[in-house]
C-alpha cells in the first residue's frame, strides 16, 4: 500500500513524537470536531440526569418556560434513541431466533402479530410498577418505563421487516454462503442483516414517527395514583395542555419541527443513504438518497478511521466463529428429522390457548360481563367506520394530488421529503387547537374529532402515491398519450391501476396508524375540558384514567382482533392482488 | 483410470407429492468424478440434473445411496469443492474484492493474507481495476468472473459450475468459457476436476471429457458419451457438429418417459407433464420447417442455430409439436406431419380449430377440463381443483406449470377460457357472428 516516498518520509518523521507525526485529519475533520464535541457533552449530561435520587410522590421540576425547551428535547432524544438501539437488537435476536428455530416461530410470529396491535398504553400501564421496583430511589426505574413504552412503539414493525427480510434472502445467495461455509455468526453478518438492512431502516423511521405520536403518553406516567412527569418534551406538552398554555404549545411544536428536522438530516438521511449499498436489486438506479452530512463524515479521515475500526472488530469476531469443520466430518452429519419434538410442541402450544380460552371466557364472565363485550365491540364498529370514511376522503384528496406531483419529477422528489417529513411530525401537537374550535363552535365531537386519527397518517398516503406515480414508466405514459386518454377512462384504465401498489402499501401503513391514533384523538383535552368520541380509542384511554385493568385489557383485545381482522381479510387480499397482477 | 474424487453410488432424492407418498427426483444414479478430468451434465428440464450437482456440492442430502468425497462420505458442504451459480450470487453489498475474499474469510484467514490471495486470482481472471467496484457496477459477464474468482481463490479440488454461462449473451459466455479452458489446461489454477450442468449441448461438447446424458422422471443417468477430441477444439468443425448431433440424438433417443420427447411414440397420460411449449414458438417452428432449406425435413442442431433458441427451449417446443401430432422424429431429424405442413399453411381460424381438436385428441388434461366443463351446470371450475388433481403425480411446481401450459393451448385452441383474477376455468363462449 505504502508508496515509496511515504516510506521515506516516515523514516525523516521518526525522532518526533508519535502524536505530532501522526496526527492526521484534513479539514473535513476540523469542521466536524465541534459537532461532535458537542454530542458527547450533550449526551453525557443527558445521560447523568437519566440516573439521579429519586423517591416515589417526589415533585420533578418542569416549567414552562421555553428557555427549558433544548433541554427537554435533548432529555426525550436521548430516551428514542436507546428505545430505538433497544428496538434494533430486539429486531436482529427475534429474526436470528425465528429464521433457524422452527420451533420459535410458531410461537414468536404470531405473539408478534398480537403485540403489534397492542396501543403503547396497554404496554405502560402494565409495566411502570415493575421498573420501578427494579430500581428503588432511583429516577432510572421510571426512565426505563418511559423507555420500555417508546420501545414498544418501535419495536414490533421493526422486528417484523427483519424477520421477513431474513426470510426471503434469495435462495441461491443462501447457498453461496453455505458453500463458503459461513457460520452463523458470519452469515449473520455477511448476508442475512446486509439484506434485511434496507427494509429495516425504513421501519426504523416510521417506528420514530410512531415514538414520537406517543410521546406525551410515555412521558407523563401515572401509577397508583401518583402523576410522575419525567423531564421532556412530551411532560411539557402534558403541563401546558392541563394548563391551556397556548404559547407553550406553540413552542413545543416549534421545537419539534426543529427536532423532527434534525432527526432527519443529522440521523436517518445519512442512514438511509449509506444503506443504499444493501439495495439488492443489483442494477444502478437514480433515486438513491443523498445526504451532505454522510458525504461529510466519508471525507473525514477520523470518522473514517473509526468506522475502520469497527470494521475490523467485526473481521476479527467472524475469524473468530468460524466453522470447525467442513461437510467430510461426522458432526456434519444430520440424524433423521424427527416428528415427535414438532409435536409435543404442537400440544404444548395447543394446550395454552385452550387453557387461555378458558381464562379468558372466566375472566369476562366474572370481572366485565357479556354486555360490556359486546359495547365494546360496538365501540370498535365506531372506530372502524371512521378510520374507513377518513381514508376514503384522505385518498380523495391525495390521489389526484400525489399522481400530479409524482408525473412532475421537478417537484416529486421534493415533495416527497416534506411528506415523508411531515409524517413523522407528532400532529397530537395540534389537537388542542382542535378543542379550541370545536368548543368555540359547539361542534359534534363524534364527528369533528375524527379527522384527528388521520392528521399525521395521510401523508403516508401521499408519499406512497407520489413514488407510485413517479414510477410509471415512461412509455406506458406515451402510449397512454397517443391513444388519446383523457377523463374518467385515463384514472380507470391507466392512472388508477398503475398506483395501485403503492397506494396499497400507503393504505396499510395509513389505517395502521388511524387505529394507534384513535386512543389519543377520540379522547381530547385541554385544560379542564375533555372532548370524547364514541369509539374504541376513547374507551382506552377513559379506562387507562380510571384505572380500570381488566377493561383496559378487555378494549385492547377487541382492538386487536379489529386490527388483525382488517388486516387479514381487507390488507392482505389487495396487497395479493397488487402483487400478482397489477405491477410492471 | 485415474483417481476417483467424487462418487456418488445409486443416490436417490425424492420430494412428497399431495397424497404423501414419494415421487423420485433422482433414482440410482451411479457417477464418478476423476482427477483430470472436465463432466458435463445435459438433460431436459426436470431431469435433476441440477439436483444431483447440489448433492454434489453438499448443499442437500441424498435420500438413498452413498455419496463420497475422496473415499469419504459427504455430509454438507466440504472445503474442497466450490460452485459458480447461474445467477453469480454474489453479495451485492461487498466489493469485488471482499465478495472474491468471502470464503477466505469464513475461514478466518488473517486481512493480509486474503488480500494477496485475492489479489493473484483477481488479476489471472481479468479484474484488475474492479477491486472496489460493487457487483451492480459490473456487466453480467464481470459479474459472472467475480463468481468464478470467488470459487478460484479456495484453490478447490473440484469446480461445480450451475449452468455458469447461461445468463451470458452468447459471446460473453463463449469468452469466458474459453478462458476458463485455457487456465484449465495450463494448470494456472490447482483444480482437479470440473462438472459442469448445462443445457447448451455444444457448450457440453466444446468443453468437455465426458458427457452425461439424464433421462427424467426420475432423474438417472440415459447415457454417456466420452469426447476425446483435442482441445482447444473449433465449434465449426466437422468432428464437433458430428458430436453435437450425437447428443441430439442421444437426448431424444432410447425408452422415452411420458410427456419428454422422444422417437418412440408414448400415448400421454393425463398426470404428465406438459412441455413448455409457448403458441408463438410452435407456430413458428413449424412454419419454419415447411419453408427453405428445410422443406419439412431439419437436422436438430441447424434448426437450433436457425431459431436461436437454447436447446432446451428448442426441445421442448418441438415436444409439443410431436405430442400434437405436427410433427415426429427420426435419426434425430424432425419432420413435419402431413397434418404439420396443413397447419402450417392454413389461416389463424382454420389453425385455431385444428389445434383444439388435437389438443382433444391428443392432450389428456385439456380433454379432462372440456369434459368437467361440459358436465358442470355452471360451466366453470375453479383450476385448483386440476392444480391438486395434478400434484399427485407432480411436484408442486410441476403441476402449476403444467396447468399454465393446458390453459394456454386450451384458450388458443378456443377450447375454454380463464379468469386470471378468480382462477375460474370457464367454457368458451359460442362465437356470435354479430359479436365484435
Amino acid at each position: 500500500m505504502l508508496a515509496p516516498e511515504s516510506v521515506n518520509m516516515n523514516k525523516k518523521r521518526q525522532f518526533f513524537p508519535r502524536q505530532v507525526v501522526e496526527a492526521g485529519g484534513n479539514r473535513w475533520d476540523w469542521a466536524l470536531l465541534p459537532i461532535v464535541l458537542a454530542v458527547f457533552v450533550l449526551m453525557a449530561y443527558g445521560s447523568q440526569q437519566m440516573s439521579r435520587p429519586y423517591e416515589l410522590g417526589q415533585p420533578l421540576p418542569l416549567s414552562l418556560d421555553p428557555s427549558f425547551l433544548p433541554y427537554y428535547l435533548l432529555r426525550t432524544t436521548l430516551r428514542m434513541f436507546i428505545a430505538l438501539g433497544a428496538s434494533m437488537v430486539f429486531s436482529c435476536v427475534f429474526a436470528a431466533l425465528t429464521t433457524k428455530y422452527r420451533l420459535a416461530e410458531k410461537v414468536l410470529v404470531p405473539l408478534l402479530d398480537i403485540l403489534q396491535s397492542i396501543p403503547i398504553l396497554g404496554f405502560l400501564s402494565i409495566t411502570v410498577t415493575a421498573f420501578i421496583a427494579m430500581f428503588p430511589g432511583n429516577l432510572l426505574g421510571v426512565e426505563c418505563a418511559a423507555i420500555f413504552a417508546i420501545f414498544t412503539s418501535q419495536a414490533w414493525n421493526m422486528a417484523f421487516s427483519a424477520y421477513q427480510g431474513f426470510r426471503t434472502v434469495p435462495a441461491e445467495l443462501s447457498e453461496a454462503a453455505m458453500v463458503y461455509q459461513l457460520s452463523g455468526w458470519q452469515r449473520f453478518w455477511r448476508l442475512e442483516l446486509p439484506f434485511a438492512m434496507p427494509g429495516l431502516l425504513w421501519n426504523m423511521m416510521m417506528s420514530m414517527s410512531g415514538g414520537w405520536f406517543f410521546v406525551v403518553a410515555s412521558e407523563a406516567i401515572s401509577v397508583s395514583g401518583q402523576d410522575i412527569k419525567l423531564p421532556g418534551i412530551g411532560s411539557y406538552i402534558a403541563m401546558a395542555i392541563a394548563q391551556s398554555d397556548m404559547h407553550a404549545i406553540g413552542w413545543a411544536i416549534a421545537a419539534m419541527f426543529v427536532a423532527v428536522l434534525m432527526y432527519d438530516q443529522l440521523f436517518f438521511r445519512p442512514l438511509l443513504a449509506w444503506a443504499d449499498r444493501f439495495r439488492f436489486e443489483e442494477t444502478g438506479s437514480d433515486t438513491a438518497q443523498q445526504s451532505w452530512l454522510l458525504t461529510w463524515l466519508r471525507r473525514t479521515e477520523r470518522t473514517q478511521a473509526i468506522v475502520e475500526w469497527f470494521g475490523d472488530m467485526l473481521g476479527r469476531s467472524i475469524a473468530l466463529f468460524r466453522l470447525s469443520h467442513d461437510g467430510t466430518s461426522i458432526r456434519a452429519r444430520r440424524d433423521q428429522p424427527s416428528l415427535v419434538p414438532q409435536r409435543v410442541w404442537d400440544a404444548v402450544i395447543a394446550a395454552v390457548v385452550f387453557y387461555a380460552l378458558w381464562s379468558l371466557g372466566h375472566f369476562i364472565s366474572t370481572e366485565v360481563g357479556w354486555s360490556e363485550v359486546g359495547h365494546v365491540f360496538l365501540m370498535g364498529i365506531y372506530t372502524l367506520a371512521r378510520v374507513i370514511l377518513l381514508l376514503a376522503l384522505a385518498a380523495l384528496i391525495w390521489v389526484p394530488v400525489g399522481v400530479w406531483i409524482g408525473m412532475n419529477p421537478r417537484w416529486a422528489s421534493r415533495t416527497q421529503a416534506v411528506a415523508q417529513f411531515l409524517a413523522a411530525f407528532p400532529t397530537n401537537l395540534v389537537f388542542p387547537v382542535a378543542v379550541v374550535v370545536i368548543v368555540r363552535f359547539n361542534l359534534n365531537p363524534d364527528i369533528w374529532l375524527s379527522p384527528l386519527m388521520i392528521l399525521g397518517t395521510q401523508w403516508y398516503l401521499l408519499f406512497n402515491v407520489i413514488a407510485g406515480a413517479s414510477t410509471i414508466p415512461t412509455e406506458l405514459r406515451h402510449a397512454a398519450q397517443n391513444f388519446g386518454l383523457s377523463g374518467w377512462l385515463k384514472w380507470r384504465r391507466y392512472l388508477l391501476p398503475a398506483i395501485f401498489p403503492s397506494f396499497v402499501t400507503g393504505a396499510i401503513t395509513a389505517t395502521g396508524g388511524s387505529w394507534n391514533a384513535s386512543i389519543v384523538a377520540e379522547y381530547v383535552s385541554w385544560g379542564p375540558t375533555t372532548l370524547k368520541a364514541h369509539g374504541i380509542g376513547s374507551y382506552i384511554q377513559e379506562m387507562t384514567t380510571a384505572g380500570d385493568f381488566p377493561r383496559i385489557a378487555l378494549g385492547i383485545g377487541v382492538m386487536c382482533i379489529f386490527v388483525m381482522g382488517f388486516n387479514h381479510f381487507v390488507w392482505r387480499r389487495l396487497y395479493t392482488l397488487a402483487e400478482s397482477r397489477l405491477h410492471f | 483410470m485415474s483417481t476417483p474424487i467424487v462418487e456418488l453410488k445409486a443416490v436417490g432424492k425424492h420430494f412428497r407429492g399431495a397424497d404423501g407418498s414419494a415421487r423420485a427426483v433422482l433414482e440410482g444414479v451411479d457417477f464418478t468424478l476423476h482427477e483430470g478430468e472436465i463432466v458435463a451434465l445435459l438433460g431436459q428440464s426436470g431431469s435433476g440434473k441440477s439436483t444431483m450437482l447440489r448433492i454434489m456440492a453438499g448443499l442437500i442430502q441424498a435420500d438413498a445411496g452413498q455419496v463420497l468425497y475422496r473415499g469419504m462420505p459427504l455430509y454438507g458442504t466440504a472445503r474442497g469443492i466450490r460452485m459458480v451459480f447461474q445467477s453469480f450470487a454474489l453479495f451485492p453489498w461487498l466489493t469485488v474484492q471482499k465478495n472474491v475474499e468471502l470464503g477466505l474469510e469464513a475461514q478466518g484467514m488473517p486481512a493480509e493474507e486474503r488480500a494477496r490471495r485475492a489479489e493473484k486470482v483477481i488479476e489471472l481472471i481479468g479484474l484488475s481495476g474492479f477491486e472496489g467496484a460493487l457487483p451492480r457496477e459490473l456487466s453480467g459477464g464481470m459479474r459472472q468472473r467475480v463468481g468464478i474468482a470467488r470459487a478460484l481463490v479456495m484453490e478447490p479440488e473440484v469446480l461445480l459450475m450451475d449452468e455458469a454461462f447461461s445468463a451470458l449473451d452468447v459471446l460473453t459466455g463463449e469468452r469466458l468459457r474459453e478462458e476458463i479452458l485455457e487456465l484449465w489446461q495450463s494448470g494456472q489454477i490447482p483444480t482437479k476436476a470440473i462438472l459442469v450442468v448445462s443445457h447448451n449441448i455444444e457448450e457440453a461438447v466444446m468443453m468437455a471429457d465426458r458427457v452425461l446424458i439424464f433421462a427424467s422422471d426420475p432423474g438417472r443417468v440415459r447415457a454417456e458419451l466420452p469426447i476425446s477430441l483435442m482441445q482447444p477444439r473449433k465449434a465449426e468443425s466437422n468432428e464437433v457438429r458430428q458430436l453435437i448431433d450425437k447428443v441430439y440424438e442421444l437426448m431424444t433417443a432410447g425408452a422415452g418417459r411420458r410427456g419428454l420427447i422422444s422417437e418412440k411414440e408414448v400415448k400421454l397420460q393425463l398426470g404428465d407433464r406438459l412441455p413448455q411449449a409457448g403458441i408463438a414458438h410452435m407456430e413458428g417452428i413449424l412454419e419454419l420447417l415447411a419453408e427453405e432449406p428445410f422443406h419439412g425435413r431439419a437436422d436438430l442442431p441447424q434448426l437450433a442455430e436457425e431459431t436461436e433458441l437454447t436447446d432446451a427451449e428448442l426441445l421442448e417446443v418441438l415436444n409439443g409439436l410431436i405430442l400434437l401430432g405436427f410433427a415426429y422424429l427420426t435419426n434425430g431429424d424432425i419432420l413435419l406431419t402431413d397434418l404439420g405442413s396443413k397447419y402450417a399453411t392454413a389461416s389463424n381460424t382454420e389453425r385455431q380449430e385444428l389445434f383444439g381438436q388435437q389438443l382433444l385428441e391428443h392432450i389428456p388434461l385439456v380433454a379432462y377440463i372440456c369434459h368437467g366443463l361440459e358436465q358442470d351446470k355452471s360451466g366453470d371450475l375453479p383450476e385448483d381443483l386440476f392444480l391438486k388433481l395434478l400434484r399427485f403425480t407432480l411436484s408442486a411446481e410441476e403441476a402449476e406449470k403444467a396447468l399454465r401450459v393446458a390453459i394456454e393451448w386450451g384458450r388458443y385452441g378456443d377450447l375454454f377460457e380463464y379468469n386470471f383474477n378468480t382462477g375460474v376455468i370457464q367454457m368458451a363462449k359460442e362465437d356470435e357472428e354479430d359479436e365484435i
